[in-house]
């Protein structure tokens, strides 16, 4: 089920301004891929036109070619909710729904989607996501309690198995563990260890040894100059990349010595 | 004797972190003080009460941010005098409304018995004998309740409209120009509106109806609850519409299955509010729906009587010298009445607010 992802040429642009320039990428199926950068480069901007969330902010629009399982995402003919049913997303902050129960958000992709299925199957579902979560023995006694009762980081775990509930293709995770302690990060990582056999997954992270622990390539953003869009440097083999780079900037930026 | 090479000891605390303090009840001992220096003074001014209270005051003002000046220094003087202002004002804002309540609970409290709710004022009611405004109750329930029938849907899915799809866009800040010019219209203006659309559609020079005063309170209510429910939807964080997004929901179901559950609590005390500011609007009924002595459910045809019309009314019989008391009475009993409603629909709206409000269950 898992795909693979092809980025040409791809430009970004909020208004009238090139936020992001030139990146052309290939992400394997079944990988972990990180992108590393300083703040402001475009990483998250890059990852949420993979699925075209960055859609959802007034007058940002790309051209070149997203293209996943031989499909150009941003062909005339392409619904973007679509998309954003095969390709989920986990965001920086956790974000369950203050309205329902850690069971009913499990569910939210399916039941706001008006699939109708039967009971024993959506326990099922909700049982499978926060096993995948490895949020199930926390919270199986309680599925029936609001989901914003949790800690940050059972929250951030609930919002990855709300996303991986609807079965998607590709997994994007957009800085999954900046609001979370050194225990729950372990988890998270530990997660994405395990999601990685079923699932792509692109993660943006700040934290150098995260990108360096959970994943199999790496791509290193940078703006060329201040007021300059961002643009992708290197892109190599994770290890690669935090022993030999090929870039003088990458060597600088993950040994310390940015700037 | 030797030199003593240790350096002395310094004596005594070096850090100024005590000040003088005043005793714990000092403002209730001024305040004593205070009113008893104002009756003195007042009875030998010969000031009246109101006098008197005023030099009580002055003296409270004033003697204690002095006395706080002497024993606790600047800064604690400046927060006692502004703390007595403070007071000094909500009082005074307090007040009307105590007196208000006290006056309508005392005056129309005796009136309201269960006969004066279930009768109308048809047969000798004018000549004093029975009476009762059961019609004008059930008038002002069935009039704002039409109001609301046609203002909330318009005024909900105009502020979705404004915070869901408009934002940025010319259409959008227009409405919103229009939005807040409709909440400055007289409301007598907005009976005359719906007095000359019912002239148009029925052909009758005089219309009047229930429906009218609906549409003329709806007039009133749309930008209220335009204005309430745009705030409750823009309070909704982003990230729950994101995650919404991400999941694949269409934008309508993200709006109707996770924005408007979330500010449910806030759009529906907003919408009770805007109907407790309706029902007591006076003048666009008395031209629309005019007055009745019955009670009339047809909103389509026929005069229907309200409360706040009925209270206009009554008072313009009081001075009847045969019958002016007991029209005083119904004025008070009436006003008792619509003031309960009025207050219910806000408890309402508090309760509402509670039990829709999103919990975090610990």
């Amino acid at each position: 089920m898992a795909k693979s992802i092809e980025v040409r040429d791809l430009n970004i642009y909020y208004g009238d301004f090139l936020a992001v320039q030139d990146v052309n990428v290939h992400i394997k199926a079944k990988s972990v891929t990180a992108f590393i950068g300083p703040s402001g480069c475009g990483k998250s901007t890059v990852l949420r036109s993979l699925n075209r969330m960055h859609e959802v902010i007034p007058g940002a629009r790309v051209s070149g070619e997203v293209v996943v399982d031989g499909q150009s995402l941003y062909a005339p003919a392409v619904d973007p909710v679509a998309v954003r049913r095969q390709i989920g997303m986990v965001f920086q902050r956790p974000n369950p729904f203050p309205t329902m129960s850690i069971y009913e958000n499990v569910l939210a992709g399916n039941r706001l989607n008006a699939r109708r299925m039967k009971k024993s199957e959506a326990d099922d579902i909700v049982e499978r996501s926060l096993k995948g979560a490895n949020l199930w023995t926390e919270v199986k006694d309680r599925l029936d309690k609001p989901g914003m009762g949790l800690s940050g980081g059972q929250q951030q775990r609930l919002c990855i198995a709300r996303a991986i509930a609807v079965e998607p293709e590709v997994l994007l995770m957009d800085e999954p563990c900046s609001a979370l302690d050194p225990i729950s990060t372990a988890a998270v990582e530990d997660l994405i260890h395990e999601l990685k056999s079923d699932y792509t997954i692109v993660i943006v992270t700040h934290n150098m040894q995260q990108a360096a622990r959970v994943s199999d390539e790496t791509g290193f953003f940078n703006l060329k100059a201040v007021g300059e869009p961002g643009h992708l440097v290197e892109f190599n083999p994770t290890a690669k990349i935090f022993s030999n780079p090929d870039n003088e900037a990458t060597e600088a930026y993950v040994s310390g010595r940015f700037g | 004797m030797t030199q003593d090479t240790v350096a002395p000891v310094k004596q005594g605390p070096t850090m100024g972190i005590t000040a003088g303090q005043l005793p714990r009840f000092a403002s209730l001992i001024v305040a004593a003080f205070a009113l008893v220096a104002g009756l003195l003074l007042g009875t030998l001014l010969g000031a009246g009460m109101f006098g008197t209270v005023l030099l009580s005051w002055l003296f409270f003002v004033i003697a204690l941010p002095l006395w706080s000046r002497v024993v606790e220094g600047r800064r604690k003087a400046a927060d006692r005098s502004v703390q007595a202002l403070v007071w000094s004002i909500f009082v005074l804002a307090m007040a009307p409304l105590v007196s208000l309540i006290f006056t309508v609970v005392s005056k129309g409290g005796p009136v309201v018995t269960p006969d004066f709710l279930q009768r109308d004022m048809s047969g000798f009611a004018e000549l004093g004998q029975g009476g009762g405004i059961y019609h004008a109750i059930m008038g002002t329930i069935m009039v704002t309740a039409i109001a609301a029938i046609i203002a909330i849907p318009i005024g909900v899915l105009t502020a979705i409209y404004l915070v869901e799809y408009g934002a940025g866009k010319r259409l959008a800040s227009t409405i919103t120009f229009l939005v807040d010019v409709m909440t400055g219209i007289p409301s007598i203006v907005a009976g005359l509106f719906a007095v000359s659309l019912f002239m148009l559609l029925t052909g009758n020079p005089l219309p009047r109806l229930g429906l009218g005063g609906g549409v003329a309170l709806s007039l009133l209510m749309i930008p209220t609850v335009v204005r309430s429910v745009e705030e409750m939807l823009k309070l909704v964080p982003d990230d729950l519409r994101e995650a919404s997004y991400a999941l694949g929901v269409p934008k309508w179901r993200t709006i109707t299955k996770v924005v408007l559950p979330t500010s449910v609590a806030g759009i529906v005390t907003g919408i009770t509010l805007s109907v407790a500011r309706v029902a007591g609007e006076t003048a666009p009924l008395l031209l629309i729906c005019g007055v009745a002595r019955e009670a009339n459910w047809n909103p389509f045809e026929g005069s229907v009587q309200t409360l706040p019309v009925f209270i206009y009314g009554s008072l313009s019989s009081t001075a009847d010298a045969k019958y002016g008391d007991i029209w005083l009475d119904r004025v008070w009993g009436a006003a008792l009445v619509l003031i309960v409603i009025v207050m219910a629909l806000n408890l309402i709206a508090r309760i509402i607010g509670n039990v829709f409000a999103p919990k975090t269950g610990r």
